[in-house]
């Protein structure tokens, strides 16, 4: 047992404009750091859906340009930075640093100063990386410190998020309630169990090679660039930016969307193991990162001899068929759910559709590295991204409103926030469904053919395509266009509940786990008094229902 | 608010000790990636032309290397001894531990810089330099990370706090961690080169 406090002091909350941010900017409070992360990346998310849609109008309009012919890499790059460093990673880190030690019945995050330092230095790796692609930065990018600036700032914001990481699973794994095993765990805190362990594997290796990038190109051979020119950190680093590494963020997706089911259903989840087992299956995409390199299924795989096949089966199996099987299954056990006429809620309704886009990104993912699909370099692969990054943002909204009264005391109105749910999933199939299909003819992934300097074509192209481009590309804008709609309002709902919104009870929810065991909004050190745990639902016991 | 059962108040268990695993975790993971890459360069640079891989005229000095990983054994042996005496809360042995730890992890430092200069590898002379600096770079870091793990953990049992037994453990398993590292890398950089 220890005897050491790592808990940092809490001072009063401070009142007043000035100490107010200040005491927003050196807090300690997870639920505090948590809600930085969702703001930011929220602004982010905004701010990248913009870039999107901008670049999807480029796309219909392939003769005129919006942007400018200097501005189309940049935004490119921003576009997809965005995507996977500034919303995705963030909004999962966000909710975990928030809602766990909440759920483990803990009175505070493990290493708080820790947590807080990841939120600061993902925010300055953020801010790095949007100046440095602003400034002619990026992969692609002309200006050769703003490269290397580009580079530096991706480790920044991953090493933040790698802080953030380690602060929960610590967390997890040290300041559980007594009684709480990690059998009886929330599912939602064993699905970032899951996503953290494999992140703490999967990221320091991203790090590694980000590293390598940078010396390379600070460093070229005789006006050579070795490592960290574009073709290595669109081909060798894009392991670490796209699916299936990408994937392993979005695992605790399924744990909430089984959380929420079973407090809308107010009944035990039954088949509990075999849902973690699932969770757990996902998280065997962490080989991805491990193996550096894109796992593929050779075409025509008809054609392989024998030992061919079987070396191309076995890490193709490992690495996208395990974890799509995994995510499946998850999905399928939580729907089953269904049957027994679950409470509709605007947070069921959001992360009903935000892990149906997980999933389907999880399955594409996998369709995506079958050589014989003919997808491998085509737009399906950015379809497949944006299922997975707007699936995850959907569950997020769904995390927000579900544990909104935990964080602010105030629930958000649920008559205004349920249709955003629907909007969502348009936006969100719209954005990514497209692609996908214009990735069966073959619209290749980077939407055009950057001719880099002394190159005799100065002029920046679209490759011509067959199928109705323009109506794929067209929906996706379309699709981003909503998502920027269904945040903004959202932003505005959760912005009006924080400030005016009804006083939530202790247990708006009829909860089965333990947040709902403390007052609403939970007071900076969580719970007032420890609580033993003898179930998976500790509130269930003290609530008697016919099948309890 | 539902009243569920207290319990008596408890204290997180082992929070820095298994904090540090996961950072140890994460440091292996990062060194793991980083040979990997090494290695799959060697043998591409090696296959394409044996003689290129090694920038001409550059050598590995053998004695400072293997000093280096000597110098392990004893880091590993005064940080486990720090542990012993911190559990039968003797300070001065506990102190005089830390102490030598934190100096030979100097010492490691020091030789790390001296092969650098030796070994006189120009920062842009192909893949193998950039491999090179990055990949001792890190583990040179990982050395300072080390040495200020020891520094704090010494100030913080001669500062009065001598049941903070878990720290002096989990410092005890960072540099066990640091030395697997640097045994992997001292054979993939300085022996296999």
């Amino acid at each position: 047992m220890t005897t050491i406090e790592t808990h940092a002091h809490r001072a009063a909350p401070a009142s007043g404009g000035l100490a107010c941010i200040a005491d927003w900017v050196t807090t300690t409070d997870h639920k505090r750091i948590g809600r930085l992360y969702l703001g930011t990346s929220t602004l982010a998310l905004l701010g990248t859906a913009v870039v999107a849609l901008l670049l999807g109008i480029e796309r219909i309009n392939q003769d005129d340009y919006l942007l400018g012919l200097d501005a189309l890499t940049q935004a490119f790059s921003m576009y997809r930075f965005g995507l996977v460093l500034l919303v995705l990673l963030p909004v999962m880190a966000g909710l975990a640093v928030a809602a766990v030690p909440l759920q483990v019945g803990a009175k505070s995050i493990a290493f708080p100063r820790l947590a807080a330092a990841g939120f600061w230095l993902w925010l300055f790796g953020a801010g790095l990386g949007v100046y440095s692609l602003v400034m002619n930065g990026g992969p692609g990018g002309g200006e050769r410190r703003f490269v290397e600036l580009f580079l530096l700032s991706i480790a920044l914001c991953l090493g933040g998020v790698l802080a953030s990481t380690v602060s929960v699973l610590t967390t997890i794994l040290t300041t559980r309630a007594p009684g709480m095993n990690l059998r009886r765990v929330p599912f939602f805190t064993w699905g970032v169990m899951v996503s953290s362990l494999a992140l703490v594997v999967a990221l320091p290796i991203v790090i590694g090679d980000l590293l390598i990038a940078y010396t390379g190109h600070k460093y070229p051979t005789a006006g050579v660039i070795e490592f960290g020119n574009l073709s290595l950190t669109q081909s060798w680093l894009s392991f670490g930016f796209t699916q299936p590494t990408t994937l392993l963020a979005a695992i605790p997706v399924f744990g909430l969307f089984a959380d929420v089911m079973a407090t809308g259903t107010g009944m035990r989840f039954t088949p509990r193991g075999p849902l973690l087992a699932a969770m757990g299956l996902a998280g065997v995409a962490v080989f991805a990162p491990v193996v550096q390199n894109p796992v593929v299924l050779r075409a025509p795989f008809r054609d392989l001899e024998a030992g061919d096949k079987f070396s191309d089966l076995l890490p193709f199996g490992l690495i996208h068929l395990l974890p799509a099987l995994g995510a499946f299954l998850a999905l399928m056990l939580v729907v089953s759910m269904l049957k027994q006429r679950p409470k509709v809620s605007a947070p069921l309704v959001f992360l009903l559709f935000g892990t149906l886009f997980v999933e389907l990104a999880f399955t594409a993912s996998a369709l995506n590295h079958i050589g014989d699909a003919g997808l491998v370099g085509t737009v399906f692969e950015e379809g497949t991204m944006l299922a997975l990054v707007y699936g995850a943002v959907l569950a997020a909204m769904g995390g927000v409103a579900y544990w909104g009264p935990k964080w602010w005391g105030r629930t958000m109105p649920m008559k205004a926030t349920l249709p955003l749910a629907l909007l969502g999933a348009a936006g969100a199939a719209l954005a990514s469904l497209p692609l996908m299909i214009a990735g069966f003819a073959d619209q290749p992934g980077q939407p055009f053919n950057v001719v880099l300097p002394g190159g005799n074509d100065p002029s920046v192209h679209f490759p011509q395509v067959g199928g109705p481009t323009e109506l794929w590309n067209g929906l996706s804008a379309a699709g981003h266009g909503l998502m920027v709609l269904t945040v903004v309002a959202f932003l505005g709902l959760a912005l009006r509940s924080f400030l005016k919104g009804e006083h939530a009870g202790d247990d708006p929810w009829n909860g089965l786990t333990l947040e709902w065991a403390t007052s609403s909004p939970a007071p900076a050190d969580n719970f007032a008094e420890v609580h033993i745990v003898r179930s998976a639902e500790p509130l269930l016991d003290l609530k008697p229902r016919s099948d309890a | 608010m539902h009243a569920l059962p207290p319990a008596p108040a408890v204290t997180p268990r082992r929070q820095v000790f298994v904090g540090t695993a996961i950072a140890c975790a994460a440091v292996t993971a990062l060194m793991g990636g980083l040979f990997a890459v090494f290695i799959r360069h060697r043998e591409d640079g090696v296959n394409a032309s044996p003689r290129n891989w090694l920038p001409d005229g550059v050598s590995v000095p053998g004695v400072a290397t293997n000093t280096m990983l000597i110098a392990l054994l004893p880091i590993c042996l005064f940080a486990q001894w720090a542990v012993y005496s911190a559990k039968r809360h003797d300070r001065p042995h506990a102190g005089l531990a830390l102490g030598l730890t934190g100096l030979l992890g100097l010492a490691f430092i020091n030789a790390q810089a001296y092969v650098w200069g030796q070994m006189g590898v120009p920062a842009n002379q192909g893949v193998y330099s950039t491999l090179f600096y990055t990949v001792t770079g890190a583990g040179f870091v990982l050395a300072i990370i080390g040495v200020v793990f020891s520094g704090v953990t010494a100030f913080r049992f001669l500062g009065g706090r001598t049941t903070d037994r878990e720290v002096v453990s989990a410092h005890a398993m960072y540099w066990y961690t640091f030395s697997a590292v640097f045994s992997v890398l001292w054979f993939v950089v300085y022996v296999t080169k």
